[in-house]
């Protein structure tokens, strides 16, 4: 028996999430008696893959093939099914973006295993195993039980802390073959983002909306933004209207976030906009209407002009950061 | 070519979600059902291929798991121009018993593009579509923002963490979308009403499957704590109780 976790790298490098992922498989272990194995497709340095050792990896395996540099769903899910078997996993843990979401499914179907999508918290529960997972598009959470003798479940990002102490894992190597006739996707052309602070991975969003009036008066938000380290969004209308590009979209229809702390201006906090974002640590709502529903979700909140207001906020952060 | 368009049956997004029966289920009184805003969005993609002679897409078929209680939403989508429906009748019970469900619909019909949303409103499971993929041994992408026929060939793009690739796929395969597949829903006309009461909904009986999970109780989200207003006059202090209070920059 063991615990199974897919660390996903970007260029040989892993990210936050996949060390969260690492200590909550860790966690899983634990209430299971039993071991942690991490998987890694792609070129990644042996200091870092040692760092999901401190994280909780007992054992650490790298695989490198070349008909894995780009991501085919149906390739991946045969790779990684495959070492679950061979190491005996009977819970696979990985994350809940993109790439997890595509992967997944396949590997559910693979091994006939339950899947729990988009859990936060330990399990609930071993016997049956049961998670507590996010539906309702953030309007209410689930007991979710999974009745298979494998489970997978995928981890909403950011919602569990990774905890890290030194420790010697052991890597393994390992070639394995690819059935050629399983990659049937082929990637004709990448366009990168660069530069900027991606949505999906900042610890901070300053995010802003109709309230904001036009493109013309982004500049002072971008800048608080810049000086607090943070990633920039904004609500659906916004981006419909081309004040912002699409990417920085975030609710229901648009990215789905957890930082640590979100910034709206000028948001109402419609239930569609709060699906993708409720699940942040900290909302501050600058708005000036007192009653908009946005309030209700934050823990801090200021009624006035956001014109007024963003400019204030720059110097104050100027000046904690002298 | 034949496009299947899967849809879901959910509550409006605007709904407050309440829970009946000791909050093992969701109180379904005064619930407005919709397609499923994804669906929707696909469904009006696959229209617009259909429109469109150059793409050789002759028809557009949608597919649900659910019971006869969905019937308006099917209706909706036929209205919306779907040419016509098949209906699995049962309870939809887990992601593995509805994509075994519409892999077996798939296996019969034959058609060279499966679209589902990236998620669910409701269940949030991110699932069905790639599992209807594995179980017809056949590719997927998911992830994707846009899709054309070009030549021929479906051309689609994806979005990846940071990024964007156009990937390539020879037919039948999934496609799981999401922002940008299209921009607005199609909407029903009068006619598409009116011709949607005369279109066939082929009714199915489901294959006899386990599901591998349940939900056996719902929870409220953990309150947060009330709002702490800070005066307009003195933003700064907000900085110092983000700074020596959430301790969050
Ligand atoms: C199926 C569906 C899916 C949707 N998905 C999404 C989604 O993913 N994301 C999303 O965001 N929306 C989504 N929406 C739209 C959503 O319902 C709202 O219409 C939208 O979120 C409103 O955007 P907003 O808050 O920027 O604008 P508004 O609702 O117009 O709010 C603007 C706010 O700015 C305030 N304001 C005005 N002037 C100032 C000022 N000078 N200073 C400070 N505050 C000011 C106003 O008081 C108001 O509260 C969806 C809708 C549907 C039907
Ligand atoms: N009961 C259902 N009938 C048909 N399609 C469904 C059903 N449930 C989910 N789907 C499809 O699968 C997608 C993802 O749903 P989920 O896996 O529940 O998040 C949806 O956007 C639909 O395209």
């Amino acid at each position: 028996m063991s615990v199974l976790v897919y660390t996903e790298n970007w260029e040989g490098k892993f990210k936050k999430l996949s060390f969260e992922l690492v200590s909550y498989a860790s966690g899983v272990a634990k209430m299971l008696n039993t071991t942690v194995t991490a998987v890694s497709i792609g070129k990644v340095e042996d200091n870092e893959l040692k760092r999901l050792g401190n994280c909780g990896a007992n054992k650490i395996i790298n695989i490198i093939n070349d008909q894995l540099i780009t991501l085919d769903n149906q390739a991946y899910a045969s790779v990684i099914s495959d070492i679950s078997k061979k190491e005996n996993a009977t819970v696979i843990i990985i994350s809940n973006n993109n790439t997890g979401k595509a992967i997944a499914p396949r590997l559910s179907v693979r091994l006939k295993a339950g899947v729990g999508s988009g859990v936060s918290r330990l399990p609930l529960n071993i016997n049956p195993f049961t998670v507590y997972k996010r539906t309702y598009s953030g309007n209410a959470f689930a007991h979710l039980v999974i009745k298979s003798d494998v489970k997978i479940l995928t981890l909403a990002q950011n919602s569990f802390d990774l905890i890290e102490t030194a420790n010697n894992a052991s890597i393994e190597n390992l070639n394995v073959s690819v059935d050629g006739s399983l990659v049937k996707t082929s990637v004709k052309d990448v366009q990168k983002q660069s530069g900027k602070i991606l949505l999906t991975d900042a610890d901070i969003v300053v995010s802003g909306g109709r309230g904001m009036k036009s493109p013309d008066n982004w500049p002072p938000l971008v800048e608080l933004a810049t000086l607090l380290g943070a990633a920039t969004a904004c609500s659906r209308p916004v981006s419909d209207e081309g004040w912002r590009p699409h990417e920085e979209h975030t609710g229901q229809t648009g990215k789905i976030i957890a930082p640590n702390l979100y910034i709206a201006v000028g948001i109402s906090g419609a239930t569609q906009h709060l699906a993708g974002i409720s699940s942040s640590k900290f909302i501050v709502a600058i708005n000036s209407d007192k009653d908009a529903p946005i309030f209700q979700a934050a823990q801090y909140g200021i009624v006035g002009d956001a014109m007024k207001i963003i400019p204030k906020l720059v110097s104050a952060v100027k000046e904690i950061r002298k | 070519m034949k496009i299947l368009v899967c849809i879901s049956n959910v509550p409006d997004t605007t709904t407050k979600i309440k829970f009946a029966e000791g909050n093992t289920s969701i109180d379904t009184t005064g619930i407005q059902w919709v397609i499923n805003p994804w669906d929707e969005l696909s469904l009006t993609r696959a229209l617009e291929l259909k429109d469109d002679a150059t793409s050789g897409v002759k028809s557009v078929t949608v597919v649900h798991v659910g019971t006869a209680s969905s019937e308006p939403t099917i209706r909706k989508a036929l209205a919306i121009g779907a040419d016509d429906a098949i209906r699995v009748n049962a309870e939809s019970s887990d992601a593995w018993f509805v994509a075994a469900q519409i892999a077996e619909v798939a296996k019969k019909e034959q058609f060279d593009i499966i679209i589902c949303g990236i998620e669910s409103s409701d269940f949030n499971g991110s699932a069905v579509g790639g599992m209807i993929s594995e179980f017809l041994g056949i590719p997927s992408v998911s992830a994707v923002s846009s899709l054309k026929i070009e030549n021929g060939q479906p051309v689609m793009t994806r979005e990846i963490d940071g990024g964007k690739e156009v990937v390539n796929v020879q037919a039948p395969f999934v496609a799981i979308v999401q922002k940008g597949i299209a921009k607005e829903p199609r909407i029903a006309a009068m006619r598409g009403i009116m011709m949607a009461r005369t279109k066939p909904v082929k009714l199915m009986e489901p294959l006899a499957i386990e599901p591998l999970t349940q939900i056996i109780e719902f929870e409220k989200p953990t309150p947060r704590a009330a709002c702490k207003y800070i005066d307009a006059d003195n933003p700064a202090q907000l900085i110092d109780l983000l700074q020596n209070e959430a301790k969050v920059i």
